[in-house]
């Protein structure tokens, strides 16, 4: 058991992509093939100063596009490597195709995705536009709240990708600027006790082993890519059974515990907010605010989007008087995505809550406490409508 | 070879056996069939030179025919063969 005192000792005042960068040290992942994007260019900046230290034995290829990194990423991942990359909005949908495949050919790859709106018009600060745009990939999507979140989740995730069950890579999101540049004090664990918990990586099939020679990625047609498809989506329900006991893990070493979701005074709330991110600290806020002043409202943080924790939002939203879902992307012609998948969740629940979708800081713009309590507020007045879009924070 | 349900396949198409492409019958495709004439064959050996897919069977240099589990009937060494032993026939004439 650590003390306090070395707990202490062990903070750093960091940015989130040099908390991740340090995940990434401790991780020591055989290979990384990154290029660099604002505003994830600091977590391989850093990640590159430590392979030039000789802190890591990381083999690190500098390459001449995302589409390359990824592609790098998947032939390493392949031969049996634990391999890494990170990227942002464009960058991610430079990696579009490759993406997919690392997925598809079950690669258990850890990628941070420091979330930036998509172009265009260009804008380089944090929107949940890339990721989303990822979200039917086939990987597994974390979400963190802050620079702590974004480490540990980075960890945790290259356990996760790496179960039998699962096989299946992983995005860690965190938000750009607002968490990639944005200094906190994050607890980074002992290398020994990181390296203990994530361990050895457990090729699967490497092409590396020449005296069993295998083949990835050969064509697969209609006799057999819908069997592949139906096992991928069999992975995703792996992830979805192991991840409370790989969190239980994660408590027992580190003391921080996750789950698919957090919630936040909920319990005897009337009105729930629901978000993804570095938005929920905002939000937490807003509700002790409106909490203070008598009001019940409550949040539910999601940790997981993709799997989705469909059941455990039912449980912690159904009989609710009102659900407030915030989205950080557009769906153009249809709902936002999150609030889509809530709304969806909610159909067999027993008492069916109203509901009303926020869109809200895209491209960067800020979200504020005050406009968080708007929503709660209209809410609370009973003056949701299921099928309106709305926005927080849009000049109307 | 009857198709196998996804539990009973490796995941991501990873194929864990070598050299299996021999079990892939790909002679189903075929349109056109070559029919081999031994009393005009030479085995000179052009179809066997030519032939994309390794159909045309032989012993030490001498023509044995061809192998249908995997011909797929493209018509190259009925084309290359000097003696004209190998004619090409629609495979409708050999429906049962």
């Amino acid at each position: 058991m650590v003390t306090v005192a070395e707990k202490m000792r062990a903070k750093q005042a960091l940015t989130g992509a040099e908390a991740v960068a340090h995940a990434m040290r401790q991780i020591e992942p055989h290979v990384v093939a990154a290029y660099p994007i604002t505003p994830q260019t600091p977590i391989v900046e850093y990640f590159a100063q430590f392979v030039a230290d000789g802190l890591v034995k990381t083999e690190m290829i500098p390459v001449e596009s995302e589409h390359s990194a990824m592609s790098a990423v998947v032939g390493a991942a392949a031969s049996g490597a634990r391999a890494m990359t990170a990227t942002s909005a464009n960058g991610l949908a430079l990696m579009h195709e490759v993406v997919y495949i690392t997925a598809s050919m079950r690669l258990p790859v850890v990628m941070p995705v420091v979330n930036r709106a998509l172009s265009g018009p260009i804008n380089i600060h944090c929107d949940h536009s890339d990721s989303m745009a990822e979200r039917d990939s086939g990987w597994i999507q974390l979400y963190a709240e802050n620079n702590q979140e974004a480490y540990e989740l980075t960890i945790l995730a290259v356990r996760l990708a790496e179960s039998e069950e699962v096989r299946l890579p992983v995005m860690v999101c965190l938000d750009g600027f607002i968490l990639s540049h944005g200094v906190e004090p994050v607890e980074i664990y002992p290398d020994d006790q990181v390296k203990n918990f994530v361990g050895e990586a457990k090729p699967y099939y490497p092409l590396l082993d020449t005296s069993h020679p295998v083949t990835y990625g050969p064509i697969d047609l209609y006799d057999y890519y819908f069997e592949h498809k139906r096992q991928q989506i069999e992975g995703m329900k792996g992830a979805k059974r192991l991840f409370p006991a790989i969190a239980q893990e994660f408590e027992k070493a580190f003391g921080k515990r996750y789950d698919f979701v957090e919630r936040y005074r909920t319990d005897d709330a009337d009105c729930v907010i629901v978000a993804l991110g570095s938005t929920n600290s905002t939000i937490k806020y807003a509700v002790d605010w409106m909490r203070e002043e008598g009001q019940k409202v409550g949040l539910l943080k999601l940790w997981t989007f993709r799997p989705f924790p469909k059941e455990e939002i039912r449980k912690a939203l159904d009989g609710k008087k009102a659900v407030v879902v915030l989205d950080r992307a557009a769906s153009f012609g249809a709902e936002a995505p999150l609030y889509e998948a809530v709304k969806s969740s909610l159909y067999n629940a027993a008492h069916r809550p109203a509901m009303g979708s926020y869109i809200y800081g895209l491209g960067g713009r800020d979200i504020r406490p005050e406009d968080i309590r708007k929503a709660a507020d209209n809410a609370l007045k009973g003056e949701l409508n299921a099928d309106e879009q709305m926005y927080l924070g849009l000049r109307e | 070879m009857a198709a196998k349900r996804w539990k009973e396949i490796p995941i991501g198409g990873t194929i864990t056996e070598a050299g299996n492409a021999k079990e892939f019958k790909t002679g189903s495709w075929r349109v056109m069939r070559p029919i081999h004439d031994k009393n005009k064959c030479t085995s000179c050996m052009l179809c066997w030179l030519y032939c994309p897919d390794q159909a045309i069977l032989q012993t030490q240099g001498h023509m044995d025919g061809i192998n249908y589990d995997y011909c797929k009937g493209c018509g190259l060494c009925s084309s290359v063969c000097p003696a004209k032993a190998i004619e090409m026939k629609a495979e409708t004439e050999f429906l049962e």
